[in-house]
């Protein structure tokens, strides 16, 4: 057994902690605590780890624990990663599951802004709830370091458990391959609701990932159901992604990713994306055709929120159903964004109205004012007024 | 030590001695009533000072000679010039030099900058600091290092204790951005200006002898005066008396954190539908990142309503200034400048206009302007179940601020502290807090990530904002889910010796602070 370390300390580091575990042959449990929150919470930091170190049968130690005030939940996680590659052991310490963390939510559920959260940063997990973004991805991929994917599992998966985010539809973002496949197996009995599956190219891709949900469900036996958004991010995926939308009935979103689809390209991502435009209609089309909701990419520059406005207006019109977010100030503008305008809540109420008057009079020609509306255009009305009370406050 | 110890009206074990004087325990808010007449310095006589008006001394050093420094007296400053303050340092290190020993400090706050003087409290030369103690200097009074007891007041508590004679100052240096060499000084003007010097003005009425100190001598007269030179004995030229970097902050920034982003925008939304923002609304708020975000977006309703405020009062900073200048705020009135462009706002703005402390908040004047005022934004380390606040310690127990105008701006008809509900783990909403600063009873709301808790003395609030959407919780319920998520903290330990007094804003004892038992 060698000395490892877990987790993250350094001056610019808050809600965390680096736990730094040795083994012993004698001397029983040794602490070395350095803690911003030491006087309020130093007995209880050591009570909780050497409750840990008892279960997985760890008698001598010297714990070293740089704490920057971290939640316990946070402290659990670190202390499992460094007990878990000292000693090799797969077993889980798994903090209580909140009740209100249970919830729910529907395949048709509006998603306009997703907010993502790097997997190994939990400052930046606790009041992400707040902010009323449709969904909270953990993401496991492209934030966390190649180094670090074992114990962000952790902590994410604690997370989970421990965070109450709102009504936040429940997502985590795993990685390709066999580490996604681990990353699942940690997740998945979290009561996740969404599992973004990333650089998807193929439908094969989604029907792996779906059978390994299932299998972890049925061993498990939970009986959840748990959506899958697939991320465009290759030329292979965008022409593709007709049959990676239809790869199954848990789809129920298709995403692309704009950083990654432009370097497969081999071109430069430009503020006007005409370089994407052919991908991005191509997803939304087959997303459109296979009855799930089309999905935007984020928008990096987290400064420009007129660029972001202008960017959503442009999104919705190209037929988007919502973008990923990677700072809370994005969210009303994305949520307010994607959501019915009054302009056009009002001109739905005509279209509906004219067309309920039609049906009564059973003219059978609908028109407002001097338009004639086709049966589509009252779908579409009756579509938006359904949007808008869903979405917009005050709208019933 | 032998000092009896009586409970006082808020509760809180408090001794009748402090320092040798007696003391008088809290007795409920507005209770106290001394009488007799205000303290008076000695009568000087212009015959003893030149008829030339010109009262330039060689140095500091011949200065405090002059003014008869020795030991056991009172020197007084002011802190316009922040943490870039190089006047105050200086005076203890020319009293050591001096082998003078158990001076009182009493600054009107002090700032990092003034580390240095926890060398001087070491080797005899101060005994004791009344006013506020930050960071290091808190830290070493905590752990019961300085030889005295530090007593913490308010900004107007102190001018209240200059005109009761509960402090006498000796000798008061003031620090001054302009001034002449009769005495006449301000705070605009010079590479040090700091805006307004008005903490200083009781300082040079009551202080036996009083020194200004400036790096921008201009000829008689100086003007507008906000310190009379016909207070003054000595005027010393000093290369530089601050560094303009720390004096101000270059400028001053909302919060940047989403978190404290959405509690400025539960507090603006509380105060519009709670109707207490109106045409002719008056206000202050700090110049802490979160109460800047509040500023900002009661400016946005206040443009999008057509309103105006009457008058917003100061520590100002360009956000006001903006208010100022764009016609949502008819004047400021300005005890203190936080940033540069509020600096340039007062040198060429007739209506944004110096106002002292001395008229605002003290317990003595004749009407007080803070209760006047319709919002005030406050911060705090711990609030309890009570609407009891703390600013002076944190959970720890640690001394790390000072009161500041804190106290006095309680006084307001609605009082608001937006606070995070946790800071990193550690819960702000508690059962008791660890040091009473300010009783609940004046403290109306408080705003929360995470819910908004009405003082339920408030019951025309709790009624107006019924079915406004708006999260309101009672207070223990956001003290249950701090205590949910951060786990309940540990209490720190004290020993029984007394190592800083907290006066309310009326001179009388609310609390103490005791030394932390070494572990």
């Amino acid at each position: 057994m060698k000395k490892v370390s877990a987790g993250n300390a350094g001056p610019k580091v808050r809600s965390d902690c680096q736990i730094i575990l040795e083994p012993a042959q004698r001397g029983g449990i040794a602490f070395d605590l350095k803690s911003k929150v030491k006087s309020l919470y130093g007995e209880s930091i050591k009570d909780l780890c050497r409750q840990m170190l008892h279960f997985y049968g760890i008698k001598n130690a010297k714990v070293d624990i740089n704490d920057s005030g971290a939640l316990p939940f946070v402290i659990m996680a670190r202390l499992e990663a460094a007990v878990r590659s000292m000693t090799g052991t797969e077993s889980e310490y798994l903090p209580e599951m909140l009740k209100e963390n249970l919830y729910k939510t529907s395949a048709g559920r509006t998603r306009f802004s997703r907010l993502y959260l790097p997997g190994n940063n939990p400052g930046l997990m606790i009041n992400a709830g707040l902010h009323q973004a449709h969904g909270i991805i953990l993401d496991l991929e492209d934030s966390v370091a190649p180094d670090r994917k074992e114990e962000a599992r952790i902590l994410v998966r604690n997370a989970l458990r421990q965070i109450d985010f709102r009504g936040a539809e429940r997502m985590v973002r795993i990685n390709q391959g066999e580490t996604g496949f681990s990353d699942l197996e940690s997740v998945i009995p979290q009561n996740v609701n969404l599992i973004l599956i990333p650089k998807c190219e193929t439908a094969e891709n989604v029907r792996e990932v779906e059978g390994r949900i299932t299998s972890i469900l049925k061993r498990n036996k939970i009986r959840n159901e748990v959506f899958l958004m697939p991320i465009v991010e290759s030329a292979r995926g965008v022409a593709n992604c007709y049959e990676i939308a239809m790869a199954s009935e848990s789809v129920v979103a298709i995403a692309v990713g704009l950083e990654d689809l432009t370097a497969d390209l081999g071109i430069q991502r430009t503020p006007e994306g005409t370089e994407t435009l052919f991908a991005r209609s191509q997803i939304v089309i087959a997303a459109k055709a296979a009855g799930i909701q089309p999905i935007d990419s984020v928008y990096s520059d987290v400064a420009d929120i007129a660029g972001l406005t202008q960017n959503v207006i442009k999104s919705k019109n190209l037929g988007f159903e919502g973008m990923g977010c990677i700072h809370p100030r994005q969210i009303r503008v994305i949520n307010n964004g994607y959501a019915p305008t009054e302009q056009d809540i009002e001109k739905a109420r005509k279209i509906v109205a004219a067309y309920e008057e039609a049906v009564k009079n059973g003219t059978g020609v609908v028109a407002v004012g001097s338009k004639m509306i086709d049966a589509p255009v009252v779908k579409r009305a009756l579509k938006t007024i359904e949007l808008a009370r869903k979405t917009v406050p005050g709208e019933r | 030590m032998g000092v009896k110890t009586v409970i006082n009206a808020a509760g809180r074990r408090v001794p009748l001695q402090i320092n040798g004087q007696a003391v008088v325990p809290f007795k409920g808010v507005g209770k106290h009533r001394p009488s007799g007449l205000k303290y008076a310095p000695p009568i000087p006589s212009c015959a003893d000072f030149p008829a030339d008006g010109n009262k330039l001394t060689g140095s500091l050093e011949e200065a405090l000679r002059k003014c008869g420094l020795r030991d056991g007296m009172t020197i007084s400053t002011h802190h316009h010039l922040r943490d870039g303050d190089l006047i105050s340092n200086k005076i203890f290190e020319i009293a050591s030099s001096m082998g003078v020993k158990d001076l009182v400090w009493f600054p009107s706050a002090s700032f990092p900058c003034n580390d240095p003087v926890i060398k001087y409290l070491e080797d005899g030369t101060i005994n004791r600091i009344e006013g506020s103690m930050n960071g290091p200097l808190g830290r070493f009074v905590s752990e019961g290092r300085m030889k005295g007891t530090a007593v913490l007041r308010s900004h107007g508590g102190r001018v209240q204790a200059i005109q009761d004679g509960e402090v006498k100052i000796d000798i008061a240096v003031l620090a001054a951005p302009t001034a002449d060499q009769f005495g006449n000084a301000k705070g605009t003007g010079g590479p040090s200006s700091c805006g307004v010097i008005g903490y200083g003005k009781p300082d040079s009425m009551y202080a036996s002898k009083v020194i200004i100190v400036t790096d921008n001598l201009v000829d008689f007269p100086c003007y507008p005066m906000e310190i009379e030179g016909n207070y003054v004995d000595y005027v010393v030229v000093a290369d530089k008396i601050g560094l303009p970097e720390k004096i101000v902050s270059g400028t001053t920034e909302i919060t940047k954190s989403p978190d404290r982003i959405l509690i400025a925008e539960l507090t603006a939304s509380f105060l519009e539908k709670s109707g207490i923002l109106h045409d002719g609304v008056t206000m202050q708020a700090g110049a802490g990142g979160t109460s800047l975000a509040i500023g900002v977006f009661i400016h946005e309703i206040l443009k999008k309503k057509g309103w105006k405020s009457k008058y917003g009062f100061g520590g100002s900073t360009r956000y006001m200034v903006k208010m100022l200048e764009e016609g949502q705020m008819g004047c400021i009135l300005d005890a203190q400048a936080f940033d540069l462009d509020a600096v340039k706002s007062i040198e060429k703005n007739p209506d944004h206009i110096p106002y002292p402390v001395f008229n605002a908040y003290n317990y003595h004047s004749k009407g007080n302007l803070t209760s006047m005022m319709d919002i005030m934004i406050l911060g705090a380390t711990e609030i309890d179940l009570n609407f009891n606040a703390n600013v002076v310690t944190h959970s720890d127990g640690f001394l790390l601020h000072g009161i500041g105008g804190w106290q006095n701006c309680l006084h307001a008809r609605n009082v608001i502290l937006p606070v995070p509900l946790f800071r990193d783990r550690i819960p702000v909403i508690v059962d008791e807090v660890t040091t009473l600063c300010g009783p609940g009873e004046l403290i109306d709301v408080i705003v929360t990530e995470r819910g908004i808790a009405i003082n339920p003395l408030r019951k025309d609030l709790i009624k107006k904002l019924k079915g406004s959407g708006l999260p309101v919780v009672a207070i223990k319920e956001l003290k249950d889910e701090a205590e949910k998520i951060c786990g309940r903290p540990q209490k720190p330990e004290f020993d029984e010796r007394i190592v800083a007094a907290i006066k309310w804003v009326d001179g009388t004892v609310i609390d103490v602070v005791r030394k932390l038992k070494n572990k």
